[in-house]
Formats: C-alpha cells, structure tokens, sequence
C-alpha cells in the first residue's frame, strides 16, 4: 500500500488533468467570442464597403484578453487614393471627419 | 423509412486511431449483417484503403463520385471478406478544394439509399476536409487518446460538431460519444496517464469504448485487415467489436481491457492497482 502510495504521488496524471481543466475552460470561451469576431468581421467589412473601396482580406480584427481588459483591435489596410477620391466624394462634412 | 446512419470518427489530432476505428468498427457492424460503406475524406493522405487491404482496388474515389466523373457503384470496392462492406476511398492525387458541400451532400444521400451505416473518416486537423466529413452526420464518434494534446483538440472538435454541422445549423444537439484509443491500463493506474474517468469528466460525452494500446491492432494494419476480421479474439478486436455493439444502442458493459500480457506486466499491474 505503501509503495502504491509512492507511485501514485509521482504520477503525472493529476497534473495533465488539473492543466487541461484550466485551459479548455479559457478555450470554450474563447471558441465562443471567435463567432463574435466573425460577426463583428462582417459587419464591419459591409461598413466599410459602402464607403471606401478596398481589399476584404486588409481588415483584421482581434480580440486580445490581457487581465481584466479585452483589447478590441480593428486594422484595415486602404490604399491611400481610395480614401482621397472617396471623401471628396462625399462632401466636405465626411473629410473633415476623415 | 430509410434509417440509415452517418457517423463521422473524428479527433482532431492526428494519429490517434481515426482510421483504425473507422475500418475495425466498420467490418465488426458488417459482420453482423448490416450493409456497411466506410469513407475516407483524408484528400491526399488516404490510408482507410491500405488499413483494409483494397489500396490497389482503388480506381475512382469519393472526389470523382462528388464531382459526377464517376457513378457511385463504379467508385465502391467491395471488401473481399465481409460482402456487406464496401469503400469508398479518397483521392490521393487531387486537390482537397475539389471537395465542395454540394457534392458531398449529393454522395451521402446517394449513400444513405444503399446502406444501413456510413462511417465517414475524418482527416486530422480542422480544415476543410475535417468539416465536411463531418457536415451531414447524425452522430459523431470522437476518438481520444487519454493524453492532454490529444484531449484538448478532441474538445475543440465537439465544439465544432455543436457549430459547424447541418445537424447544429438545424438547431439539433449531434449525438456524439467518445472513444478512448491507445489506452494503456498499467499505467493509467499508477497515475502516469490521465483515466477513463479524467478523459469524461473534461471532455462530457457518453463512452463507447476503451480501446487497449495492442500489437493485435499494429499487426492487423501491416496485414491490411482490421483487428475485428483478423483476430477478432484479441482483447483489441473484443474492444471494438463491443463499441461497434454499442453503436447500434445494444447494451454492452465496459471493460477495462488490460492487454499485456506479460507476467512482469500483470505483477506491476496488480500492485499498482491494490
């Protein structure tokens, strides 16, 4: 009994459970807010299409969890003429908002 | 009432059994009568045919079928020992874009007309082969070795069988239970590997079955026959054989398979586990 003792502390076992238990819990969340992320990904392309032409694929949007803080981080890539035949386009009230 | 079944065997991780559960449990349901059709999505990387010894019977494939270059009864190949199993095999040449939701939709109804149990085997990862194998099943079989890689995709799968299937789009829970590959008793029970019970109580789907690590099932891919044809005695080819029982919903307690033999083993075993 006693060796069985021995041997079962220095099992690694426990230790893959209690590790695996803590990261799936971060994960099924994370699987959760990615629908989000798409969600959001569309949304934003649709906005963004109506307004200024540009490559679908240039647009990233990341959520990124650092403590008790999320970081939403939105980045498009334009072409810099797109923006400039866009705004004049629509008026002065949007360029200077641009 | 057509109650034909799709399974899909899928893991995520790759090298986990996929393929040999999809061939033993397969032949162990045909062995009973039913009319059985095992297909292998792994584009490129097909294995499902040498597993069960018909790699050089292969002339069209599941992507020749999906694109309408073939008739479905030209691409089957039926198994030279169990008449009621027949294969459906990947391409190993083509690109795995060739694959679209529409053609495989198209194959698996045509598939369900001629079978009682389509067993489609997933390629490992989760791209575009792995969610179309798993797109029009109606239950899922996650196959997991009780290590903590192989556990962590497992549960990434199960969440993309509640997300990415027709069955989870039609607001429907897809039935899947789980299958524990490679498992090795002697050492479960001195701690070194994570247990049957650690693997449920994470993962939370039903059993189907523990399957031991065994030469049986090595020495039955060499041979190109799955362990359930080839030595279905073996504590292996038992273990499958009762999953393949419990599928159909028959009623099968499980066992602990302890599979070596040795006499140092059994010692080690028995101390371990008093």
């Amino acid at each position: 009994m006693s060796l069985f003792g021995f041997l079962k502390s220095r099992g690694t076992a426990p230790v893959a459970r209690e590790r695996l238990q803590i990261l799936l819990a971060h994960e099924r969340i994370s699987v959760g807010s990615s629908n989000l992320l798409a969600i959001l990904r569309d949304e934003l392309l649709a906005t963004i299409a109506r307004h200024i032409e540009f490559d679908p694929e240039k647009l990233s949007v990341k959520l990124e969890r650092a403590g008790s803080v999320s970081t939403l981080e939105i980045d498009v890539e334009v072409p810099s003429d797109k923006i400039v035949t866009e705004a004049r386009r629509a008026g002065p009230a949007r360029m200077s908002a641009a | 009432m057509n109650m034909s079944k799709v399974i899909v065997v899928t893991s995520g991780k790759g090298g986990v059994g996929k393929t040999t559960s999809t061939a033993s449990i397969g032949a162990a349901l045909a062995q009973t009568g039913q009319r059985v059709c095992v297909v292998d999505f792994d584009v490129g990387l097909r294995n499902l045919d040498l597993v069960l010894g018909a790699e050089r019977r292969v002339v069209y494939d599941l992507i020749n079928v999906a694109q309408g270059d073939a008739k479905l009864k030209q691409a089957l190949i039926r198994d030279k020992r169990i008449d009621t199993l027949h294969l459906l095999a990947a391409s190993q040449t083509r690109d795995k874009d060739a694959l679209t939701d529409e053609g495989v939709e198209r194959v698996m109804t045509e598939l369900r007309a001629g079978f009682d149990w389509v067993l489609c085997d997933s390629p490992a990862g989760i791209e575009r082969g792995a969610l179309l194998a798993m797109r029009f099943a109606d239950k899922a079989v996650v196959v997991t070795n009780p290590e903590v890689s192989s556990v962590r995709d497992s549960d990434r799968i199960i969440g993309l069988l509640d997300s990415k299937t027709r069955c989870a789009e039609r607001g429907e829970r897809m039935d899947k239970q789980l299958l524990l590959t490679r498992y090795d008793h002697s050492r479960c029970s001195r701690g070194e590997m994570l247990s049957v019970a650690d693997v449920l109580d994470i993962l939370a789907i039903p059993l189907l079955g523990i399957i031991p690590e065994s030469t049986d099932i090595l020495r039955a891919s060499n041979l190109g026959a799955p362990v359930t044809i080839n030595s279905a005695a073996s504590v292996a080819g038992r273990a499958y054989r009762d999953a393949a029982r419990r599928l159909v919903g028959e009623s099968v307690p499980i066992t602990m398979p302890d599979a070596k033999k040795t006499l140092l083993t059994r010692v080690f075993g028995r101390r371990a586990a008093a």
